[in-house]
Formats: structure tokens, C-alpha cells, sequence
């Protein structure tokens, strides 16, 4: 059985399998081609630093991006 | 012909201001022709929003930072609807009720306009909300944030109240400009209170004077702007080059025509044209009144009397005049 991890992306509670790193979490998310910015714990992660940030347990994760607003 | 405003600078805003030519408006180091700032919320389809941020000729547009939808909505983003070599993009901290709260959605949305090479990815509308309700400012975590954002290397435009003393201290903590509310945002009400405004404006206009100048120049200038003559222009130029933009609470075409007669640079809105009846009209007329309005402060109106002043002359009239 393969080891997870919990985590919380954008609010919601979910499992990653183990050393997920957030570049992979964004893609399965369907968000690889994206304009979006990410956050792990209330730090902006830029895109370069994606790859080597693996996901751990309890780490919690905002994916934003542009919405109409004034 | 007469040339107002009299600083240097490319192109009007096209043919509605022939006598504007050189009129140019400077906000964190960038110039532009359109003094109307327009928000892109609250449309009832992006081909609306399109087409009246079009009319509106704005080249400065807000947007809000928000969490992606992980749900497979297959909904339009609205980055597919923006023309991003045509809009400078201003990310807002809309939902902020904190100082940190506000500092972490500023550098989310300067991450993604990065990677979009908008020219707006320093910038950052500063909201620091005080409550829900009224959506007022904390003036407080406004002050903070300000701070925490020059330090990071933002251009940080801040949405501010009325009052004289929060929009100076803010002023002072490194903002590329300050944007006093007419009323609550939303609200439709205008500028409520123009005493308030003006005050604002000549704290952060005269106190930029000031700084620049001194001994008898400082005097000279404070009686200039006491007499708002304005007739030298480099003087001119000189109060009036820290950018002050009246944010929120316009309802209609007047209101914005106001906010520029008092003196404002600019003025930024959204909800009065993406709730018009008909918002690419109303975009329309929000541009005529940001130019009919600062035509209006510049070419310098009459001073207010109780009395009558008639336009026709005494002499010659052939009637019988009481009190004669």
C-alpha cells in the first residue's frame, strides 16, 4: 500500500501519495498550463520552486488565479 | 489654441479632447491617456465586460485574486477575455481584512501577472478592510500593509476613507498613490463628502509641493495653492504630481465629473457600469464625464455667488427695471 499524506488544497481535505511534490499536485489538478500562483502554508511558492517543494503532512495549499473584480 | 493642463507628454484621449494634447497622467511611473480606471467584476457575461471596458477607454483594469475552482467547471477565465497587451492589469486585495492577509494576496497576484508579463505585476490596489458591511477601511492594517509592500517592491495604489490625516500617513509610507472613497463601495452614492476630498487632496499634493521646495518658495507656493490660481504651470505641475485617484462609491456619469473637478486625477469604479441597464452606454459616458470633468478643473471654474450676475447687458434695455 502506497503511503499518503493529508493535506488541504484550497480549503478542501485531501490524500497525495507520499513525497508529492506541489508541481505534480497542480498538473493532476488539471492547472499545468495555467496562469495561477500558489501558496503552502501561507508562503507564495514561485514556479521555478515548484518541483522541489514536496508536499507534507498538514501542509495546506491556496491555488489562485484572476477573477473579475474592481 | 489655449492649451490646458500644460505638462509635456504624448497624444489626448483621442477626439473628444482636442484641447487636452499634452494632458497626460503619470501613476507609478507610468504615463497614461485615460484618467478612468475600471473595474472587471460583476458582468453578466465577459462580451459585456468587453465591450464596455472598450467604451470606457480605460487602460488601467482591477481584478481580484481568488482560489481556482478544483471542481471541472470548464469555466471561461477571465484572463481569456482580457487583451493583456492592451490592459496594464491591477490585482487587488478585495476579501483582505488583515494587513497579512492583504500582503500574501498582493504577492499571489503579482506571481501570476509575472508569468504573464502583464506590465501590472508590481502593482497592487491595496483594500484593507475594516467590516463586511460598509466594506470601509481599516486605516490602521492599511498603514501596515502600505509599509510591508514598499518594502517588497510593490507600486502600491491604496484604497483609502475621505479622511485628510489617513490618506497623508499613508502617503508617507511609500504609496505610488492614494485613493480616497467617495462613499462605500458599491454604494452608487458619489462623493459624499467633497469638503473631505479636497482636503485629501491638497494634504497629499501640498505636502509633495513642500517637500520639493523651500524657504520663500515653500511660501510662495502654500499662497498658490490657497489661491488655486494655478497660472504658472510648472508650479502647477509641481502640487500637482502625487497622483490621487478617487476610488468607489460611483453611481453615475455626474459623480465622476465631480471627483475631477475637485481636483482628482483619476477616479476608479465598476459597479456603476457592470450594473447599468445598459453598461457599454454607461462605460461611455463615465469617459466623457473623467474628461468633461477635468476639462472642467482645469479650465478653472467661477467662483459661487448668492446673488444673480447677468449675461446680458443693462445698457440699452428698452423695459422697465424695479428699482430703478
Amino acid at each position: 500500500m502506497t503511503e499518503t499524506v493529508k493535506i488541504m488544497v484550497n480549503g478542501e481535505a485531501r490524500e497525495v501519495p507520499a513525497r508529492t511534490s506541489l508541481q505534480a499536485l497542480i498538473e493532476q489538478l488539471g492547472l499545468g498550463k495555467a496562469a495561477c500562483a500558489a501558496e503552502v502554508n501561507r508562503e507564495l511558492v514561485r514556479r521555478g520552486e515548484r518541483e522541489g517543494r514536496i508536499l507534507q503532512d498538514g501542509d495546506s495549499v491556496e491555488l489562485v488565479t484572476l477573477v473579475g473584480g474592481g | 489654441m489655449a492649451m490646458a493642463g500644460g505638462c509635456g507628454g504624448q497624444g489626448g484621449d483621442g477626439d473628444v479632447a482636442g484641447p487636452m494634447r499634452g494632458d497626460s497622467f503619470v501613476l507609478a511611473g507610468r504615463t497614461f491617456r485615460s484618467r478612468l480606471i475600471v473595474g472587471t467584476g460583476k458582468y453578466r457575461d465577459y462580451g459585456v465586460m468587453r465591450e464596455a471596458l472598450a467604451a470606457s477607454g480605460a487602460e488601467v483594469v482591477t481584478v481580484a485574486v481568488r482560489r481556482e475552482r478544483l471542481v471541472n467547471e470548464k469555466g471561461e477565465s477571465l484572463l481569456d477575455q482580457l487583451d493583456l497587451g492592451r490592459y496594464t492589469i491591477l490585482p487587488n486585495t478585495a476579501g483582505c481584512f488583515s494587513a497579512e492577509d492583504a500582503v500574501r494576496v498582493a504577492r499571489l497576484g503579482r506571481d501570476i501577472l509575472e508569468q504573464l508579463g502583464n506590465s501590472g505585476a508590481s502593482w497592487v490596489k491595496l483594500e484593507v478592510l475594516g467590516d463586511r458591511k460598509t466594506l470601509l477601511p481599516d486605516p490602521v492594517g492599511t498603514l501596515e500593509a502600505t509599509r510591508e509592500l514598499v518594502k517588497d517592491g510593490f507600486q502600491v495604489l491604496a484604497y483609502t476613507s475621505d479622511d485628510p490625516i489617513s490618506a497623508v500617513r499613508i502617503k508617507e509610507a511609500g504609496a505610488a498613490c492614494v485613493m480616497p472613497a467617495g462613499s462605500p463601495i458599491g454604494s452608487g452614492q458619489g462623493v459624499l463628502n467633497r469638503n473631505n476630498v479636497v482636503l485629501c487632496l491638497e494634504g497629499l499634493k501640498a505636502s509633495d509641493a513642500v517637500t520639493k521646495r523651500r524657504g520663500d518658495e515653500v511660501k510662495m507656493l502654500t499662497e498658490e495653492i490657497a489661491g488655486s490660481d494655478c497660472v504658472n504651470s510648472s508650479l502647477r505641475h509641481a502640487v500637482t504630481a502625487y497622483p490621487v485617484i478617487v476610488d468607489a462609491g460611483v453611481g453615475a456619469a455626474s459623480d465622476v465629473s465631480i471627483a475631477m473637478e475637485l481636483g482628482a486625477d483619476g477616479v476608479l469604479l465598476n459597479t456603476a457600469i457592470a450594473h447599468a441597464k445598459d453598461p457599454v452606454l454607461m462605460a461611455h459616458a463615465m469617459r466623457h464625464a473623467t474628461i468633461a470633468g477635468r476639462q472642467s478643473y482645469l479650465a478653472g471654474r467661477i467662483p459661487k455667488k448668492l446673488y444673480a450676475t447677468a449675461s446680458s447687458p443693462w445698457e440699452g434695455t428698452i423695459s422697465y427695471i424695479p428699482g430703478e
